[in-house]
């Protein structure tokens, strides 16, 4: 880019309210009963899903948000793969998107343009049709999608099926706001943003195709709220977990980052929000901050039994980006890591 | 007089305030402190947070709506960090005492049976307390335990070693009196019934040898 403009101020899913202040303003919200909403806010799903039909739902979802990284293509396509992956987290089929642009008036429209192709290749790479949007000028860039897709009303991942002695999957490495914020005041190395990039530009299509011979009981997109905030609200107010310090898949450089604080509020605001509600058996600030860490286009949580859960992982150890298990659930509130 | 270094980080987004100021802690070499200014309460978190995990003392306050002061200080023994909202307190370097025991010494004896035996019993329970990882909040002397922490007392060392460590040593002033072992004290510090009842009572767990 020519320009000296600061197109990155720290976007992606660093930039989402913090949940504790969402949660509420939601409550207060007037809400009608309709049997067909089969997924609403009540549940702190990705989207919401509704039924048309015995056998056919849709699937809304949007997310859109500042960039976090420098280049305008790259960008598209995170934003577009970050938007998409509520689809995949509800076990859905995309069919269409809109676009939601925010751009300066004064900035190079070449810029958009690149941002706008990277989506629309995002777009097809899901199977999907990017069928026009909506664009205003505002003081910043942002980007994203609003996404339509279509489910089998009773096969739907709802975030909040895990039953206690289920394994728990993350299909993609965390850390990714760590890196991004590293990168952001130029602390990052050229690989640790090469494989964050990489992980938030893969779509969860090919790990959601993967899951549907099994039995999952759960399953989320892990994003804003980072690994802890998306598992507790998987477990909701009756179950918790275990997860396994040494299972944890991240991005290598990340811990480094974390040691020199080169950290998020988002993440403070996730830890905030938890509250007690963690208890960490080991002390290790740095993994600490991975967990709370909000990741932009992250991995899919997958909550499913035992055995299953380790075919399963088979099946996605095929795939470019590794899978791990990380943990199981339990009955108790607490989300331990051991 | 020591070093004080200013950053103003308000308007910037983390994790911009926590590397001004590690630069800032980096200048100073040494002893001194850092003055930050933040504008919101998230950044006093993160900085409050770094503190924490580096050892070192800091006090934050909210001087405006946009403004808020966060004081770091380096190359002084530290206190203990005011605001502890993620429940990591600064820690005072030494094994973990954040955990609320109290050891509840009500004989100069350990144990009931022979005298000497129990004598030397309760020298070597102390004794190992003192070494101990785990360390209590608070001991606890009174009765004849009292005879504990005055002048011909052999635990003295290890009590000493305890109070070194941040444990309350406290004793009865009733039994000292009775004991005519007030002006005596040679450890902690005198005590009464209702600081008794209180530390027992906000035990989690009470240790009586």
């Amino acid at each position: 880019m020519d320009e000296n403009i600061v197109f990155c101020k720290g976007g992606g899913c660093t930039a989402k309210l913090g949940p504790g202040a969402l949660s509420r303003m939601l409550d207060k919200l007037p809400r009608k009963q309709d049997e067909n909403l089969l997924i609403g806010f009540d549940s702190s799903d990705d989207a919401a899903v509704y039924r048309l039909r015995e056998d056919l739902a849709i699937v809304q979802t949007l997310d859109f948000f500042p960039p976090m990284v420098e280049d305008p293509y790259t960008f598209g396509q995170i934003a577009a793969a970050n938007a998409l992956s509520d689809i995949y987290a509800m076990g859905g089929e995309v069919k269409t998107a809109l676009n939601i642009v925010c751009f300066p008036e004064h900035y190079d429209l070449n810029i958009l343009g690149k941002i706008l192709q990277g989506g629309s290749e995002k777009v097809q790479e899901a199977g999907g049709i990017l069928a026009g949007g909506h664009s205003i000028f505002d003081t910043d860039v942002k980007y994203g999608l609003s996404v339509t897709g279509v489910i089998h009303p009773d096969r739907i991942y709802a975030n909040n099926g895990a039953q206690p002695g289920d394994r728990l999957i993350l299909t993609k490495p965390l850390g990714v706001g760590i890196v991004t914020t590293a990168d952001r005041v130029g602390e990052a190395s050229v690989e640790a943003m090469e494989q964050a990039v990489a992980s938030m530009s893969t779509l969860n299509k090919y790990a959601a195709e993967r899951m549907k011979a099994y039995a999952v009981h759960g399953c989320t997109d892990v994003t804003g709220f980072g690994l802890l905030g998306h598992l507790a609200e998987m477990t909701g107010k009756g179950r918790g977990a275990v997860l396994y310090g040494e299972q944890i898949p991240y991005i290598p450089e990340a811990r480094g980052y974390a040691e020199e604080f080169l950290i998020t509020a988002a993440g403070q605001r996730n830890r905030n929000y938890l509250g007690d509600r963690v208890e960490f058996l080991r002390e290790d600030f740095p993994l600490e901050e991975i967990l709370y860490d909000p990741q932009t286009s992250g991995g899919l949580l997958i909550a499913l039994p035992p055995a299953e859960a380790e075919s399963l992982l088979a099946e996605l150890q095929t795939l470019p980006i590794s899978s791990a298990i990380i943990g199981e659930i339990t009955a108790d509130r607490k989300l331990v890591i051991k | 007089m020591k070093q004080m270094i200013r950053v103003d980080a308000r308007g910037d987004q983390c994790p911009v305030p926590v590397i001004k100021t590690k630069k800032a802690l980096q200048e100073l070499g040494g002893a001194g402190s850092v003055e930050v200014h933040v504008d919101n309460e998230i950044a006093v978190q993160n900085l409050e947070k770094m503190a924490s995990v580096k050892q070192l003392s800091c006090h934050s306050e909210k001087l405006a709506e946009r403004d808020y002061r966060v004081v770091i200080t380096a190359g002084e023994p530290e206190a203990p960090a005011k605001e502890a909202e993620q429940g990591r307190t600064a820690e005072v370097c030494g094994p973990d005492r954040q955990n609320r025991t109290v050891v509840a010494i009500s004989s100069a004896l350990m144990g009931t049976g022979n005298e000497e035996l129990g004598k030397v019993l309760l020298k070597g329970f102390l004794y190992a307390l003192a070494q101990s990882e785990t360390l209590p909040s608070a001991v606890l002397f009174y009765n004849g335990g009292v005879q504990l922490t005055t002048a011909d007392s052999e635990s003295l060392e290890d009590l000493k070693e305890l109070e070194g460590q941040g444990v309350e040593i406290l004793s009865c002033g009733t039994c000292l009196s009775y004991y005519e072992l007030t002006g005596q004290l040679m450890v902690g510090e005198v005590t009464n019934m209702y600081t008794i009842l209180e530390k027992l009572q906000e035990a989690d767990k009470i240790i009586k040898p």
